[in-house]
């Protein structure tokens, strides 16, 4: 009885996860537009990362009502944007799927996917459908190197950001035994690795490499492995809903070592998480912080008013749409096979930076800025890179 | 030495969460010889409700130490009447039918309560009020702070209540008639519907506890966070013999024993060829090596007459 239930539990938690992704594309056409671009959006809307799921569709929303409150002409007819928002759970398996689903749904380019697990494996099935793909958080190198034309990104990559941080803990913080943690995703361990040799280049040591996962709550047992090797900065590769927890229970169990983490610990999240024990971290993130950046103020405050206070990567998401539309505009096309080198080739004046992309699709001179929570904020420390 | 000393102690801690929230799942079965795998959800709507009224009444300006276990209580009479609900929508019905199809419901139900909690308290994690100090103490050189004390104590004292309802009360005396034969029950003049109702209130009122505690010590709540929780104790559950209420106190303890000895150790013992990154697979291989080896559990002995 139990063994079958167990088997049964697992099949029918399938089920509920296919269900889960079988939503009907919202119905936001208008009857006046004589074209229908459909842009297919797609994040995790569901499980531990859906607050910054939302966060990503929604950057992508509004970047797609104000496109069609502007009326964009392209190949002499009126277009009407619409949004086809997908939830890939923070899962390759089901990314492929809501992959394959916007490519039968005819989407003319996709905004995502929010973390490089998902990002990966899908990046196939839009390169082999010949859809354009612009992730706005992607960061893992290895997303633009597989050789697809399709595979663009508006967000340094992995390598940039795991060398400014790596080079920032042993030049700028002294560290010299480090301890490394990840949670096993292609972002988490991606930026770990990027960061471990940034770090043994700089001359510290690496004394503890433990793991987690990206569902966890509870890491005191691999904290406790760590405090036996006696490390003086701990570098966490994965997102804010582990790092916060994490941050107290190094306080928790008298580990004395500063917390560093890359992007995914840089949101106010993180700080509401980890309480009082957030003060001092670390971490980074691609770009300008977003009050430097060239359109940030004036976005962050009409996003605010629309919907909630900015996660981590609207901003990134609405200039991947508007870049992408950009590109269209100049091909006068709406066809992917027609705009994509125009995309190749744009340079476009976003909210975060100039966007301009490397050969391989990736953003051009991408710079990271380094943050530390100070009195209960994310306060930048510095950039480095060439930023806009 | 330290480091042992305190990854046993993160294991009991972890252990006594599990044991609580594997008393559900075995009182349930006990009596139903059903796996209620809605009970993770229970947790979380526990921890949930505790989190709201405590954000209210702190906001109404309550002292702490009068708030939470005030929202304690609010938070267990939330989850009884969700547990009492579940029992009468998606079980009672379906009392009689094929053992899969009050199995399909549970997932159903699980499904919903996690989509009703995300529309209640959206898909943000929550932080929880740091009420009690993390104030750390030393033993030996192992840490270990007040809430995780109080979790340790309270979980103890709260299965020994149970154990003391089940074996010395007329309530408890009906529980067990009627795990043993529901008719045989009802026509000795046990009204089987009440029992049952209570059975389920009882189990999501531990839950409840349960989810305070998880909040509490981690410092977070979240509308997910009662899915891997509730497998996890369902393994403990199995572990010690799923049924027996014994069984899943040393099941809980036992495995956050091994999970966290596991997670500490396994990097040194096999020499970097695995590491903490099978934490979570500790769990899954011991209910695949229990299953295999002895299925009913360590000490599940009724068990095999009535599967």
């Amino acid at each position: 009885m139990i063994l079958r239930s167990a088997q049964l539990f697992c099949f029918a938690a399938l089920v509920s996860l296919l269900a889960a992704c079988d939503k009907t594309p919202s119905d936001q056409a208008a009857a006046s537009a004589d074209q229908v671009v459909r842009i297919g959006s797609v994040a995790p809307l569901t499980g531990p990362q859906a607050h910054l799921g939302k966060d990503n569709e929604n950057g992508t929303r509004m970047a797609i009502e104000d496109a069609n409150a502007k009326g964009i002409v392209i190949g002499g007819r009126r277009v009407h944007f619409e949004l086809i928002s997908e939830d890939d759970q923070a899962d390759p398996k089901t990314a492929t799927i809501v992959a394959q689903k916007l490519v039968d749904n005819k989407v003319s380019g996709v905004i995502g996917h929010l973390n490089s697990g998902t990002t990966i494996p899908a990046s196939k099935i839009y390169s082999d459908n010949g859809i354009v793909q612009i992730s706005p958080s992607a960061t893992a190198v290895s997303y633009t190197r597989q050789g697809f034309k399709t595979a663009f990104r508006v967000m340094a990559n992995d390598a940039q950001q795991g060398r400014a941080l790596g080079e920032y803990a042993v030049k700028n913080l002294g560290a010299k035994k480090i301890a490394i943690i990840d949670d096993r995703t292609a972002y988490g361990q991606g930026l770990a690795d990027e960061f471990i040799k940034a770090a043994r280049a700089a001359g510290a040591e690496i004394v503890a490499h433990e793991y987690t996962s990206d569902k966890s709550v509870d890491f005191t047992s691999v904290l406790t492995a760590v405090k036996g090797r006696a490390p003086d900065l701990l570098f966490y590769g994965g997102m804010d809903a582990q790092g916060g927890p994490m941050a107290r229970q190094i306080k928790a169990l008298a580990l004395n070592v500063k917390l560093m983490m890359g992007d995914g610990g840089y949101t106010p999240e993180f700080v509401k998480l980890a309480g009082a024990a957030a003060e001092g971290t670390y971490a980074s993130l691609p770009g300008v912080p977003l009050d430097k950046m060239p359109g940030g103020q004036e976005f962050s405050a009409r996003f605010v008013a629309k919907y909630q206070p900015i996660q981590l990567y609207a901003p990134y998401c609405y200039d991947a749409v508007n870049v992408m539309i950009a590109a269209m505009q100049k091909a006068d096309s709406v066809e992917p096979a027609k705009y994509m080198p125009a995309l190749a080739n744009i340079s476009h004046q976003g909210v975060t930076a100039n966007i301009q992309f490397d050969d391989k699709g990736d953003l051009k001179g991408g710079a990271v800025t380094l943050y530390q929570v100070k009195q209960g904020k994310w306060q930048p420390l510095e950039t480095v890179g060439a930023g806009q | 030495m330290e480091i042992f000393l305190q990854q046993i102690i993160n294991g009991l801690v972890q252990g006594s969460v599990y044991a609580l929230v594997a008393l559900g799942y075995t009182m349930v079965y006990g009596i139903l010889g059903l796996i209620n795998f809605a009970h993770g959800e229970v947790v979380m709507a526990g921890a949930m409700l505790a989190l709201s009224a405590l954000t209210a009444m702190i906001g109404w300006g309550a002292p702490p130490l009068l708030a939470l276990p005030v929202s304690l209580l609010f938070a267990m009479a939330g989850c009884m009447l969700l547990g009492f609900g579940i029992e009468r929508i998606a079980y009672r019905p379906l009392r009689h039918a094929p053992r899969l199809a009050p199995l399909i419901t549970a997932i159903g139900v699980s499904i919903v309560l996690q989509n009703l909690a995300m529309m209640i308290w959206g898909r943000e994690y929550h932080a929880f009020p740091q009420l009690i100090s993390n104030h750390p103490h030393q033993i030996y050189g192992a840490i270990i702070n007040d809430i995780q004390i109080i979790i340790v104590i309270m979980a103890l004292l709260i299965m020994a209540a149970l154990m003391g309802v089940v074996h010395r009360t007329r309530l408890g005396r009906s529980m067990r008639a009627v795990a043993e034969n529901q008719h045989a029950a009802q026509l000795m003049g046990v009204d089987v519907n009440r029992v049952i109702s209570i059975t389920f209130m009882l189990g999501s009122a531990l839950a409840a506890v349960a989810g305070l505690m998880v909040s509490a010590n981690y410092g977070i709540a979240h509308y997910y966070m009662g899915f891997l929780l509730g497998l996890k104790a369902f393994t403990a559950a199995v572990l010690g013999g799923i049924g027996n209420l014994r069984g899943a106190m040393l099941g809980g303890l036992l495995l956050g024993l091994i999970e966290s000895l596991g997670a500490g150790y396994i990097g040194d013992m096999t020499g970097g060829f695995m590491g903490s990154q099978y934490q979570d697979v500790f769990a899954f291989f011991v209910l695949i090596a229990v299953l295999v080896f002895r299925p009913s559990g360590l000490l599940g002995e009724r068990l095999a007459e009535r599967a």
